[in-house]
């Protein structure tokens, strides 16, 4: 019994130890398959992005939803994204094809700036 | 303003014995009662509830006109679900006043949503005024989607580069600035390079003494920048006007009034017609501010600006629509 118990053991934490020092690459490449639907949100409200920074993998589909009762946009400090005016309710989204860190702001009130960092 | 304290000019240019230095800080929350009076007479402004106690010789002289602000036409959440109403209340009470005004200037935020339909009930509610001349600056909302293509098609016929101008009236110089366009990320209002040199060229020529009114729609000063209420190139704007003995700066976009005095500078905010905000840093944001129905029409308003040639001086009466 005791036997059977340390065999147990013994196997968990060759398994543990196998999926912990799997090769980087390949772990990606699972992340980007899964990426082909991943998700995430930025809310807007009370004239600011939240989360302020946001961190995804590439491959992720980013969506900024208003809900203030003043229109704002979200536009990408270098060029990289612009939504159209985004009125109480109405959605942007963007798809992060690239790694990088994508700065952006609302071009009615620049005082409302966010962060989107793909990984 | 955001040059901070260095251009404060603490003469007094209007000679009228009293010094300016500091003070003639007075901000007044349209409806509210708030009365601010300058003696010496820069400005003069009263609440719709206060009218009974203007001086009638001071709502007469060579030239008046009204600004009006912030109609946001389209918007319609609680705050104010009717604002084409409250914008014909603002023109009622254009109509209503004593001495009919020679023309409106409105101060940006025409339209909430940039759309043609919009502009278009503004521009029918605002042919009912007794003046019939409007003169425009755009506001953000009324730049959304074209950096502003629609507006200088509709109102900026004779305007230079992306909208501004000058016109003269009866002595007085005025200027329509734009500083709404190309906002940076983190940034204020900006009048941008261009149009700091058509300032400078535009006033060259004038004498000393020519009345100055300058509007645009964000304040030239920092009322708030926290809250992007404010200009970050003001201060080279006013520089090139410091040789002038009288100007005043008519501002919108935080849909209330403020007054405040620098030098020669009279600052002005004028109250939207459309739905209130809250005052500078006593909320979480600026959005639209929700007050009790039967209030709402006492917050919103109109100004009324009267000139007295020879004087040099512009007497400003904030009028509630309530």
């Amino acid at each position: 019994m005791k036997r059977t118990m340390l065999v147990l053991i013994f196997a968990v934490l060759a398994l543990a130890s196998l999926a912990l020092s799997a090769p980087r690459h390949q772990a990606f490449v699972v992340s980007a398959q899964e990426n082909q639907a991943a998700t995430a949100a930025v809310k807007i409200d009370n004239f600011s992005f939240g989360p302020a920074t946001l961190t995804v993998a590439v491959g992720t589909t980013v969506t900024w939803v208003n809900h203030d009762d003043i229109p704002h946009t979200v536009v990408s400090t270098d060029g990289a994204f612009k939504s159209k005016v985004l009125d109480t309710d109405e959605k942007f989204s963007f798809t992060f094809s690239k790694a990088g860190s994508y700065p952006y702001f609302c071009s009615i009130h620049p005082k409302m700036t966010g962060k989107v960092v793909v990984q | 303003m955001s040059g901070g304290k260095k251009d404060e000019i603490l003469h007094d240019h209007n000679h009228d014995g009293i010094d300016r230095r500091g003070f003639l800080k007075c901000m007044a929350w349209a409806g509210t009662g708030a009365y601010c009076v300058m003696s010496g007479g820069v400005l003069k402004s009263y609440s719709l509830s206060r009218l009974s106690e203007m001086n009638p010789a001071a709502a007469k002289g060579e030239l008046s006109f009204v600004q009006i602000s912030d109609s946001h036409m389209g918007f319609n959440k609680p705050a104010n679900p009717d604002v084409a109403g409250t914008l014909k209340a603002a023109v009622d009470k254009i109509n209503a006043l004593q001495t009919a005004p020679e023309f409106l200037l409105h101060t940006g935020d025409i339209s909430h949503l940039s759309k043609p339909e919009e502009f278009d009930t503004v521009d029918q509610i605002l042919k009912d005024a007794s003046a019939k001349d409007v003169f425009f600056v755009p506001g953000e909302h009324d730049v959304l989607n074209d950096d502003g293509k629609q507006f200088l098609e509709r109102y900026g016929k004779n305007a230079k580069g992306q909208g501004w101008y000058s016109f003269d009236k009866k002595g007085v110089h005025f200027m329509g600035l734009v500083n709404v366009l190309n906002l940076k990320a983190g940034g204020l209002g900006t009048l941008g390079q261009d149009q700091l040199e058509w300032i400078e060229k535009d006033v060259k020529h004038l004498k000393h003494s020519t009345p100055i009114v300058v509007f645009a729609h964000i304040p030239l000063w920092s009322v708030y920048p926290d809250w992007g209420w404010g200009t970050q190139d003001s201060a080279q704007a006013l520089a090139y006007l410091k040789k002038f003995g009288s100007v005043t700066v008519l501002n919108g976009h935080i849909h209330q009034t403020m007054q405040k005095v620098e030098g020669n500078v009279t600052f002005h905010t004028a109250a939207s017609t459309a739905f209130p905000q809250p005052q500078p840093g006593k909320a979480d944001s600026p959005g639209p501010m929700k007050v009790p129905a039967e209030q709402l029409r006492s917050i919103l308003g109109i100004t009324g600006v009267n000139y007295v040639q020879g004087q040099h001086a512009l007497a400003i009466v904030d009028s509630s629509l309530a």
